[in-house]
This record gives structure tokens, sequence and C-alpha cells, in this order.
């Protein structure tokens, strides 16, 4: 191999190690304050997409969830906090906004149902295995059936000694 | 017998909710803003740039606020119901142009009719956010006090315009 190209391929290789930081470049963080972006991914995490709504606020790519996300990062620019940026949202689009509803009255079954379901199925069980007891009945052995039975254990016990 | 009885009326329980949960519709999510007041704006209008619209211009009136766009569908499903009831002359309906560029919207209007008294645009969808709009259409019915009264999400149809919204906006303008 020539000297030329072995300085050719030094600077090939030069090129690219460098290629990384190219891509590194380009794929920059949206949004010019990271901190803010994470806070605002952390918090469209707990929240639901109307549009699409099995998707959370971070998640969906609809454009609605776009203007929600922008509003959450510019309350934050403000300093809006957390709890703020909640309240916000849930007086404009009401608690289905979020994924974890607050416990008041109209969400009671959602919180506690299934716990009463719990609660019933155990009592179905309890009352099942019981019942279940006293139908079988203790099986009775004959007079010759024992001492049978009794020889058999005796003679076992000798054989293990 | 009775040991098949109760599983199939457990059955019987679950197909029930299955079936009412089926003929839900997760799209209508009650609006938290009725009988609240109609968040404020201060919009140009889609004609007349220079002119603003503004949440108080209607104070004293009953009026319908009807969220669209040149992009939405159904927008067109309800746009003739909207057109009769303009020129019925019940109530004067106003629209708000969510997320649109003024010369669509325009041309919009132009092809299909323009039943709005004044439209107000709101392109990036700020004013949609206090309304709490998240599915174009909506129109909202809002009394002379300037409090919303009743939502409707999606088209408005000729029925809910009947059993709905008439028969509330006749009580509210009493």
């Amino acid at each position: 191999m020539s000297f030329v190209s072995m300085k050719k391929l030094a600077l090939l290789l030069a090129l690219m190690l460098l290629v990384p930081y190219g891509w590194a470049k380009e794929a920059a963080p949206v949004a010019e304050d990271p901190e803010i972006e994470r806070r605002m991914i952390a918090l469209s995490e707990d929240l639901r997409c109307l549009v699409c709504q099995n998707e959370s606020l971070a998640g969906s790519r609809a454009d609605f969830a776009n203007d929600l996300r922008r509003e959450i990062r510019e309350q934050m620019h403000a300093n809006k906090s957390d709890k703020e940026i909640v309240d916000f949202l849930v007086a404009r689009y009401g608690d289905f906004v979020l994924y974890r509803p607050p416990v008041k009255p109209s969400t009671m079954f959602l919180w506690f149902g299934p716990f009463i379901f719990l609660l019933i199925g155990a009592v179905l069980l309890v009352v099942y295995l019981k019942r279940r007891r006293n139908q079988i009945e203790e099986p009775m052995l004959s007079e010759q059936q024992r001492q049978q039975a009794e020889s058999l254990l005796k003679e076992s016990k000798g054989n293990n000694a | 017998m009775t040991r098949f009885l109760l599983p199939l009326a457990a059955f019987i329980v679950l197909v029930a909710f299955l079936l009412i949960g089926l003929n839900l519709n997760p799209r209508q999510v009650p609006s938290p803003l009725i009988g609240k007041p109609a968040p404020e704006f201060r919009l140009e209008q889609l004609h007349e740039s220079e002119k603003m619209l503004t949440s108080k211009d209607n104070l004293g009136k009953v009026w319908l606020l009807n969220v669209w766009a040149s992009w939405c569908v159904s927008c067109r499903e309800e746009h003739p119901v909207l057109v009769e009831l303009a020129k019925s002359g019940i109530v004067p309906v106003y629209g708000l142009n969510y997320k649109d560029e003024r010369d669509l919207a325009l041309q919009w209007l132009r092809q299909f009719g323009d039943p709005y008294t004044a439209s107000a645009r709101d392109p990036e969808g700020r004013t949609g956010i206090d309304y709490g709009v998240y599915g174009v259409p909506e129109t909202y019915v809002i009394d002379k006090n300037g409090v919303i009264r009743y939502k409707q999400i999606g088209p408005v149809t000729v029925e809910a315009l009947e059993t709905k919204i008439l028969p509330l906006v006749k009580e509210l303008q009493g």
C-alpha cells in the first residue's frame, strides 16, 4: 500500500469517526430547554390525549396533542407548577384528561369497585368451600377393615425398623 | 338446576354491562365549562382582518359559537343545518375558524355558504384550548350573561337542533 493511499485511508477513518457527531447535531432535541422538555414529558405521560383516547399526551402524534404539549411547555417556561398546569387542563377538558382520576363521589365506584368484586368473590369462595366440606362424608370402615388396616400398618412399621 | 342459575345470572349481568359499554360514545366527554362564563377571546375576524371579534360582543344576546375548519370533514355534514338555522334568524351563529388558513376558509364559505354573522380566526388553536375543543366541529350555546349552557360535540344534527339546542335557546331568550 502506497503512502498516499495510507494517508487517504487515515483521512477516511478520521471522517468516519466524526460521523456520530454529525448525526448528533442533526438530532438535537426539539426544545431549547431539555429540563423543561423532560418535565413536560413526565407530566404529559399521565394525561390523556382526547383525540386518540388510548394514547397519552406524551406519546400521541395527533395535532391536538402537539398543541397541548406546546401549551404545557409554555406554561412551564412561565414558571407554572405541575399542579397549576394540570388544573388548567382539567378546567378545560375535565377529569377525563387525567389517567389517574381524583377520588371523589363520582369516581368512587371506579376506585373501589374492584375491591368490592374481590370481596364478593372471597365470600362466595368461603361459602362454597364450607359447603363442600359438609358434603364430603367421612369414609366409614367396618370392624373387619379396621383390623386389616391395623395389621398392615404394624407390618410396615416392623419392616421399617 | 340452581347450580346453573347463578352463573347464568352473573353472565347476563356481564353481558348487560358490556352492551351498555359498547353503546356509550367515548367521544362524548362532558365539558366542565357548562355553567361557567365563556372563556374570553379577542380575535381577528375572518372576512375583515382589521376588525376584531370578542367574547363580550354578544352580551345580552343568546348566541351560538360554532368551531369549524375547512379541513374538517364533519363540518360539511353539519353545514347545511347551520345555513338553514342562520336563515331562520332564530339565533345568531358565530364561527370560530379553528387552526385554518384564511384563504382556504374563505373559499370554503364561498363554496358551501356562510351561516356566520362573523367568524373569528384562531390559527394556532389557542382559543380552542380555552374552550376545551378537541374534535371539530363543536358548538356552544352561550346565554345573555355570557355563560356556556350547552356544548354539542361533533356535528349539529337536525335532531340535536330540534330536541336540545332550539328548546334551550328559546328558554334562554325567554
